[in-house]
């Protein structure tokens, strides 16, 4: 059933999901793209659209992948319906297991923010997040993303350092360096 | 007062790009500096204990900031409002913009084969900014090269993200214990080096 499958994968990436959304990027991909729920493409392209549109990219995200997958999984679940109910499971459930531990947890954490363990954990997560975006970023860059013919390739290797220079480099947001590049591929493809 | 939280977090979460950290400081302004709901500093003990669990970042301050002057009602509907504006959102892009329509349409698909690269440009820069706010050094610059490259192998179990961020967190629970032991025992050392010599 896919709507468990679903609830149990957005269950994990609310509980484990540390480090802001680029983060847990890495655990989305493990866990709606490995099994095939959605495209490599597909994924790429809901990171884009959560950058284009307001709100946070673990919501943008869980929104629409609740909305596809269902009919991606099966045509039976081919109506909007389907997709409708499976975007409010999965939104709900990505939320669900930090609302509950900021009410069950939060007057604990407050009290012990200073304590050995609070600052130990944090301390050994911290480095591990750089690798878990660092991750995400390797497994975009595949062939679903970069095409497979040579000159789609280096076109695409273009967009990309160009992409990075302005944002990283130029400080350009996010969303204009999308909508650049967006008409660069209109252009040149 | 319900409503007026819900749709403070709902005007949040409708205008603000970029996700959590770009709205910790429109947070702070509304409920600190507008609405007097909370001081600077428990503003800030809330917004420290948001950033320690796991989650929406976005969620977790709406949460705690509505439980904190409302109770349990108080943080159901703020972090309603802040989950309700991008729901909306994304859900009519989905229905209208439909994968078929991204593959098939010649326009959409030439655009999105020009996005999807930048897309991976996006998440590069992120990568370099949070290496460097974690204080990476070259003593343990290793760890998340590691954890990178056995994620990006896909090998089961050793590719889990999970499994890192538990190793992440027990590992560092015991290194930094064992630090604060060995500075305790030097400071403690020193002490009684310094006392029997006048």
């Amino acid at each position: 059933m896919i709507y468990l499958r679903l609830i149990w994968s957005y269950l994990k990436i609310g509980l484990f999901g540390f480090g802001g959304g680029y983060a847990m990027l890495a655990l989305i991909e493990r866990e709606i793209v490995g099994p095939g729920w959605i495209t490599e493409q597909m994924f790429t392209d809901i990171v884009a659209i959560s950058q284009m549109t307001p709100g946070p990219i673990g919501i943008n995200s869980a929104t629409y992948i609740g909305y596809v997958a269902p009919a991606e999984s099966s045509a039976a679940f081919a109506n909007p319906f389907f997709g409708i109910l499976g975007s409010i499971i999965c939104t709900l459930v990505v939320v669900v297991p930090s609302f509950i531990l900021v009410r069950m947890t939060g007057h604990l954490i407050a009290r012990h923010r200073d304590s050995v363990v609070v600052k130990g954990i944090f301390s050994g997560l911290r480095p591990v997040v750089v690798g878990l975006i660092a991750s995400a970023a390797l497994l975009l860059m595949n062939t679903a993303n970069f095409g497979t013919e040579l000159t789609q390739q280096l076109i695409s290797v273009a967009i990309c350092v160009a992409a990075f220079v302005l944002v990283f480099f130029a400080k350009i947001h996010p969303i204009w360096v999308i909508l650049m590049s967006g008409v660069a591929g209109l252009i040149v493809f | 007062m319900l409503t007026k939280l819900f749709l403070t977090f709902f005007k949040i979460g409708a205008f603000t790009f970029g996700g959590g950290w770009a709205m910790i400081s429109i947070i702070e302004k509304d409920i600190v500096d507008r609405n007097h709901w909370l001081s600077r500093e428990e503003f800030l003990d809330l917004l420290a204990v948001a950033q320690s669990l796991p989650g929406i970042l976005a969620v977790n301050i709406a949460a705690t900031v509505g439980d904190r002057i409302r109770g349990l009602k108080g943080s159901i509907m703020s972090a309603l409002g802040t989950i309700l504006p991008s729901f909306l959102i994304i859900l009519i892009i989905a229905i209208f913009l439909t994968p078929d329509l991204i593959k098939n349409n010649p326009i959409a698909s030439r655009v999105f084969m020009g996005i999807r690269p930048a897309v991976v440009a996006l998440i590069v820069a992120p990568v370099i900014s949070s290496a460097k706010s974690s204080n990476i050094t070259w003593r343990t610059i290793w760890i998340p090269i590691v954890v990178a490259l056995l994620i990006w192998s896909k090998i089961p179990v050793i590719s889990s993200p999970i499994l890192y961020i538990v190793i992440g967190g027990v590992a560092g629970y015991f290194t930094y214990s064992r630090n604060i032991r060995k500075i305790a025992e030097n400071s403690s050392s020193d002490s009684s080096s310094t006392s029997s010599n006048p």
